[in-house]
């Protein structure tokens, strides 16, 4: 049967068809995707893994909401000018927790996977309210409403943590407890700027040498 | 069977063809104010609903799934029932998927700007949502392969394998993909993590390029392109060798949007070399479209619908050669994160995606309507329109991509950085001026498209096509 013949059953054959791309369309899929989901080094808690608290934890959501991935990249490039720019480069271990990851496509802004601890919570503050207050040329938005909304707008918190507990983060019934007093009387922005500097923190030099 | 049972559905068609360029408008109206924004960043009166990143997903889904999901079901259900001979399998499923589809992309976008967002680039509507589109999606499975499976030719036409794998592995992607455990009706939390979930998103994200944006657009060109040229393809054989190789190859490429991240490296190395592998199926098929008009090419001089669809054939070839190149780890190290990445994005979307579905509605419209073209000059002057708006697009983010990432990467003697990133973004205002002038021009020939139409379409009943008789030799022994 040659090659031709072969296609015209196929072509001939709604049912052959759709199995046809399915099966083709899949492999690809099999060989890179079942390899990398089942690596357990990737998914595997380290010293450099950070659990992220209750209000982090808002505060990435907040950072996911108001779309900061699309500017700001969370993944520094093991390269000479990107770990001068801004520090070691991003390991697998540091994402464990991410649920969805943030690794960005865009860098219309700076990186931020290593941001936490060179501003003060201050001058995030006045940054995030208006930009151009501290960087005359930036063209980053405004974001003055996260100053004025109590963090517990952003969702209910305890049960984020029930979630997360199901798909394996290790939170204590005291954490969950905790929750929503831990985020009592903060604003949207302080929780932002809690996330926004432990960003990269969780990082141990002695594993980098 | 009677007479009437025979007429092709073909008010739908023209109700997804309107709809489809609704969306064109909205969407690239929001990108026009987008790139304004970058320009004069004060643009969003600080009201959260316009802010830079609520906004730009709304472009991103507004284009794909408004503008090319509408225009994709316009094209599959006209020419399928064509290439079958037979009406619509199940009308009134068809109808439904039709209205459904516009209401999720209306109440998706409004999700998107209240900040229900999962931030998976092109998967961000929250999990009720990517639950009515499965709905939807199957829906649409069963009028396009019921259809298929009534055919009364025996052979299923090239078109129709695109769009059936458009919709077969659009389907497992967007399932896979958002797998998540839900919070509450607005927030879920991904079912992957970190490096795993980057991995799923960006199977996901270069494949729904692959098979929404290549895949049924290409189903649109094996179509369109033979019929309004009046030649048969040019490679039968070539056809199924291309499209194969491409359902095959493309889903193999997605790694390559994680160069020098932290998934394992073979799976980066092996993204690469799928991503070269995949031009020769993309070739192949521009190859096969440009012989098929090679004999028609006089036709052009004075068609505008043949115009658009030849030169989204061009800008085809021009970005699937471009995207290879750019997975290269050599040249992704500059290109990645800057704004080349957003130019070779256009040169796809509006190059290709666009023009392909203006050529198709040029040529649809009036056969609908059963009268000619409201103002072929208008739609000339379009074609102008959107060929200049898209160079200036691609050019002016080629010049600001190329040297954000060398200007990044550059150091000086003594390993110092050269340039601190606020010198480079400052640098960066004159490309995004030209690239609001370069949007503003494609909309408004976007706009003209709009006002051409709706002038051929007013006040015309669409025309009724009954299937006409099939050449026995390959009919479907009934």
């Amino acid at each position: 049967m040659s090659g031709l013949s072969l296609h015209r059953k196929i072509e001939e054959n709604t049912g052959l068809l759709i199995f046809g791309i399915l099966f083709v369309s899949a492999i690809g899929g099999l060989v890179q995707l079942l390899p990398v989901l089942n690596q357990e080094s990737l998914a595997i808690a380290t010293e450099n893994t950070r659990l992220y608290s209750a209000v982090e934890l808002t505060g990435r959501d907040i950072y996911i909401r108001e779309g900061c991935h699309v500017c700001h990249t969370q993944q520094v490039r093991p390269l000479v000018a990107e770990l001068e720019r801004y520090g070691p480069y991003s390991r697998a271990d540091e994402f464990v927790y991410d649920r969805p990851f943030l690794w960005g496509s865009k860098r219309t802004g700076p990186d931020l996977h290593r941001i936490g601890g060179k501003f003060s919570d201050d001058w995030h503050r006045i940054h995030l309210i208006n930009p151009r207050a501290v960087i005359p040329n930036s063209i980053m938005p405004a974001y003055p409403w996260l100053d004025s909304t109590p963090a517990s707008a952003t969702g209910n918190i305890t049960a984020k943590l029930r979630t997360l507990v199901l798909l394996g983060h290790p939170y204590t019934e005291q954490d969950m407890a905790n929750a929503e007093s831990d985020l009592a009387g903060l604003t949207e922005m302080q929780a932002l700027i809690a996330y926004l500097q432990m960003l990269g923190l969780g990082y141990s030099e002695e594993v980098m040498q | 069977m009677n007479q009437s049972n025979k007429t092709y559905h073909d008010k739908i068609v023209i109700r997804l063809i309107q709809f489809s360029i609704l969306w064109a408008i909205a969407a690239m109206l929001t990108g026009v104010y987008l790139s304004a924004e970058l320009v004069w960043p004060t643009l969003d009166f600080g009201q959260f609903w316009l802010s830079f990143g609520r906004l730009r997903p709304l472009h991103t889904n507004g284009i794909i799934f408004g503008f090319g999901v509408s225009a994709l079901m316009a094209t599959a259900f006209y020419s399928v029932q064509r290439t079958s001979h037979t009406p619509l399998f199940l009308p009134g499923l068809a109808w439904f998927c039709c209205y459904a589809w516009q209401l999720l992309v209306l109440t998706g976008g409004l999700s998107l700007l209240a900040g229900f967002n999962t931030a998976k680039e092109y998967a961000e509507l929250e999990w009720p949502f990517d639950i009515a589109i499965t709905v939807i999606w199957v829906c649409f499975a069963i009028v396009f392969f019921g259809t298929v499976a009534n055919r009364k030719i025996k052979p299923i036409y090239i078109s129709n394998w695109f769009y059936g794998a458009l919709i077969i592995v659009i389907a497992m992607l967007h399932i896979v993909n958002n797998l998540a455990i839900p919070v509450s009706l607005g927030k879920s939390y991904s079912l992957y993590a970190g490096a795993k979930d980057a991995m799923v998103q960006w199977w996901y994200g270069h494949n729904a390029v692959g098979f929404l944006l290549t895949g049924g657009f290409l189903g649109m060109l094996y179509y369109f392109l033979p019929k309004h040229a009046e030649r048969p393809i040019w490679s039968y054989r070539l056809s199924i060798v291309a499209f194969w190789a491409f359902v095959y190859s493309y889903i193999w490429a997605g790694p390559h949007h994680l160069h020098y991240s932290s998934i394992p490296e073979w799976v980066q190395s092996l993204g690469m070399v799928m991503s070269v592998i995949l031009l020769a199926p993309s070739w192949a098929t521009m190859v096969n479209g440009i012989m098929t008009v090679s004999t028609a090419w006089e036709k052009l001089r004075k068609d505008p619908a043949l115009k658009f669809i030849v030169l989204s054939l061009a800008f085809y070839g021009l970005a699937t050669f471009e995207g290879p190149m750019m997975s290269l780890r050599s040249v992704n190290v500059v290109s990645h994160f800057t704004d080349w990445t957003i130019g070779h994005v256009h040169s796809g979307a509006l190059g290709w995606n666009a023009m392909i579905t203006y050529g198709t509605f040029y040529f649809m419209v009036p056969r609908l309507a059963g009268r000619e073209l409201y103002s072929s000059q208008l739609a000339h002057l379009h074609f102008w329109l959107a060929l200049a708006g898209t160079m200036l697009y691609i050019m002016a983010m080629w010049a600001a991509g190329v040297s954000q990432g060398l200007l990044w990467l550059s150091v000086d003697q003594i390993g110092e950085l050269s340039f601190s990133f606020k010198e480079v973004m400052a640098s960066m205002a004159p490309y995004y001026l030209l690239r609001l002038v370069a949007g503003v021009i494609f909309l408004f020939g976007t706009v003209l498209m709009a006002y051409n139409l709706f002038m051929t379409l007013k006040g015309q009943l669409p025309v009724r096509v009954t299937a006409p008789p099939v050449n026995p030799a390959f009919a479907v022994a009934s």
